[in-house]
């Protein structure tokens, strides 16, 4: 296949671009104390709250951004940024579907994903977060049924405080790194999970996030706490409407599993990367990470990241408890003038604790993408083991592939083995499938999707499906 | 049923096929040997379509149409399917999943809607069983660790499972165990009908134990130097291509 034919396959255009038209309450761009104060009142929080917010604030203050990632773009301005954004009438929140804006409603359809079809169908509840404050939530009923609680952050810090306190920045503590400091600082919604001592969640849980107003960082806070024997499987899926000025995004993600609990966490990720030359698409720094605090606990991150401009993130398994189990599977695809610094942290304190790490790379057009991963033995990790395995695959001769692996390996009964190959997309294998009678396209989406199936069946079974139609609208484009 | 006429083919400015001619009509199975070198697989590469074979003169044609003009699925989906010699790994994508959207885009070109579920697995049955194959050969990743002989066998279960009209084999005998040389050969013999051709591409008589062509084929140094019946192959086999340059040469 000649190269100009292979560039105009992997140039497609971002098919859930659209803009919702719903009036915001919004504050002016900028950042001090009195924007956070702001944010604290208006979600209604005790005093405790906005301190641990101004706590974090004052250590950001005293912190820079991180350099060391394979990224390139321009310095954010901080004060450019309006840090918060809701739906007018936060306190007229619908109750049910009906109620919802139908404006809403259509956004969902366009992203393909029928909200009401979705919850009767699939038997998920949606905790829907549009701009900064939930929207609708469904099935709570069979949830508290459980015991499962499952709320915005805003709602738990208001209506489970003990649980907050408690929990709140004990994995990924405020000062951890720049992103997260800020986050904690004006984090306005998010997701928070709390499934109580010996309970299977009964169903999965899903939260779509949308960034929607012009402008507007959008700073989730999640935090989901298994108990003792207690397992939940949670989805995150993102979409956001087409923009010109980049958007900033940086959401904390912590998790806590006790003994013998459980934690799924899935992501499927689909943000605007920006238009061909890289312009006006998502900065998204995130901060994930898991505490396998109990022994024989166990975390999974699965993600599937196709979409921002500049993707820097790295879900991780803090392995305290013993024979506590880390794992990481990720599926990372960057087109145009994407740039994606992503991997893993494995810590591995516990003795006879176990982690996986398989990342699938795919790099098309311009982009460039960097695999960063850590495995660190701690001392009294007697037998603790990890096995990486990371692939790269390459469509086109623009785009580029870089592996940062790093071992501290802190005993010596450790075994931590690490595999990585880079290839590219064969021609080979696309003349055979042709010549089968698969259009080129088809063709493309067949290998890419087999090359990541070591992942995609990670995924819970109807997001296998979801992640493998993204990934062809991903690589999509007009062949011919 | 296939037309090749004139066929000049260069690779990487190098001159493979200098002049070919060969016609291939319906119900016949025609083999072309030849020594290494000679363009046998340049041909079938060329019909196929794939990149990085430069027509510099001549056509082919097939069924009527120009098939240097048709995309390579559209050939395939004509009717006209290649059996290869080196068969690609496809890593995660399972042998089913490929035959089902082979099938369906053939089907799809002939305005048929895609194939029911049980039908399919019926057929799929019927023909693995045919070539001696295991029903797990289904689930595994495309050639993925296959043996040599098994690669074949899967080229050609595609065969036999997307019924083309020419059938182009190349080297299909090549690595090939006397027993799996047998049930390729059973594969091959079992397409053979009215409606169908098959182009056979080796470099070898011993194939031609098995498959009896009707015509066979000499091809040196890029031209069709001498056409005969099954005996031709067994001459070659014989008294090696020295011969036959001596007397296209005269």
């Amino acid at each position: 296949m000649a190269s100009e034919e292979m560039e105009q396959l992997v140039r497609r255009d971002y098919k859930q671009g659209f803009v919702t038209d719903i009036e915001s309450d919004t504050v002016p761009p900028g950042l001090d104390e009195g924007t956070i104060a702001f944010i604290s009142q208006k979600k209604g929080e005790p005093q405790w709250m906005l301190e641990w917010r101004l706590k974090a604030y004052h250590q950001w203050l005293k912190m820079t951004p991180p350099s060391w990632a394979h990224l390139d773009y321009p310095p954010i301005d901080y004060q450019a940024i309006s840090y918060y954004s809701a739906p007018k009438k936060p306190e007229d929140r619908p109750q049910s579907l009906d109620e919802v804006d139908p404006k809403l409603l259509e956004t969902y359809e366009k992203l393909g994903i029928p909200l009401h079809e979705r919850a009767a169908l699939a038997g998920v509840a949606v905790d829907a977060v549009f701009d900064s404050v939930s929207v609708t939530t469904t099935f709570k009923e069979k949830l508290a049924e459980a015991g499962v609680i499952f709320c915005s952050i805003s709602e738990a810090i208001r209506e489970h405080p003990e649980l907050v306190k408690q929990y709140l920045g004990t994995v990924v503590p405020t000062s951890d790194n720049y992103f997260a400091a800020l986050n904690s600082a004006v984090f306005t919604d998010g997701s928070f999970v709390f499934v109580p001592e010996g309970v299977t969640c009964p169903m999965e849980l899903s939260t779509y996030f949308r960034i929607n107003a012009a402008n507007t960082g959008q700073f989730e806070r999640t935090l989901i706490i298994c108990e003792s024997r207690a397992q939940v499987s949670y989805l995150e899926g993102c979409t956001a409407p087409q923009r010109d000025e980049n958007q900033l995004h940086a959401a904390v993600v912590e998790l806590v599993a006790l003994e013998d609990a459980y934690i799924k966490y899935s992501t499927v990720q689909n943000w605007y990367p920006g238009d061909e030359d890289g312009k006006g698409g998502i900065y998204n720094f995130v901060t994930k990470r898991g505490d396998c605090r109990g022994d024989r606990s166990r975390i999974s991150w699965t993600q599937v990241e196709t979409g921002s401009a500049i993707t820097w993130k790295y879900p991780s398994c803090v392995l305290r408890g013993k024979d506590s189990i880390g794992e990481f599977y990720s599926v990372a695809v960057t087109n145009g003038r994407q740039q994606a610094d992503t991997g893993t942290k494995m810590i591995h304190l516990g003795e006879g604790s176990r982690s996986s790490i398989i990342s699938k790379g795919i790099s098309a057009g311009h982009s460039n993408q960097a695999y960063r991963g850590l495995v660190k033995i701690g001392p009294r990790a007697k037998g603790a083991r990890n096995f990486t395995q990371c692939d790269s695959l390459l469509i086109g001769d623009q785009c580029g592939a870089h592996t940062f692996p790093y071992q501290e390996i802190g005993n010596a009964t450790a075994t931590v083995e690490h595999e990585a190959t880079t290839s590219k997309i064969g021609e080979d294998q696309l003349f055979y499938c042709q010549s089968r009678g698969i259009s080129e396209e088809d063709a493309v989406s067949m290998i890419v999707n087999g090359f990541c199936k070591d992942v995609f069946q990670e995924l819970p079974m109807e997001f296998a499906v979801e992640a493998e139609a993204l990934l062809n609208v991903t690589l999509e484009g007009a062949v011919g | 049923m296939l037309e090749v006429k004139d066929l000049h083919v260069t690779v990487e400015g190098k001159h493979i096929l200098k002049g070919l001619n060969l016609t291939v009509a319906a119900g016949q199975v025609h083999a072309i040997m030849g020594p290494n070198g000679a363009g046998k697989s340049t041909l079938s590469a060329v019909i196929a379509g794939k990149e990085g074979y430069e027509v510099t003169q001549g056509s082919i044609t097939f069924d009527g149409q120009d098939v240097l003009e048709m995309e390579i699925e559209e050939r395939a989906r004509a009717g006209l399917l290649l059996g290869f010699q080196y068969p690609v790994e496809i890593p995660g994508v399972k042998n089913i999943y490929l035959l089902k959207a082979a099938l369906n885009a053939k089907r799809e070109a002939e305005g048929l809607g895609e194939i029911p579920a049980p039908e399919f697995m019926k057929l799929i049955k019927e023909k693995i069983a045919f070539m001696k194959m295991d029903a797990s050969f289904l689930q595994r990743a495309v050639n993925e660790g296959f043996s040599g002989g098994e690669k074949k066998r899967n080229e050609i279960l595609q065969m036999l499972v997307l019924q083309p009209k020419l059938a182009l084999l190349d080297e299909i005998d090549s690595g090939l165990d006397i027993d799996a040389m047998k049930v390729v050969a059973d594969g091959v013999n079992s397409l053979r009908a009215a409606d169908r051709a098959i182009l056979m591409v080796t470099h070898y008589q011993r194939l031609l134990d098995h498959i009896t062509p009707d015509v066979v084929h000499v091809l040196v140094d890029g031209r069709i130097v001498k056409s005969g019946d099954a005996e031709l192959a067994k001459e070659l086999e014989a008294r090696g291509y020295d011969w036959v340059l001596e007397e296209s040469a005269a």
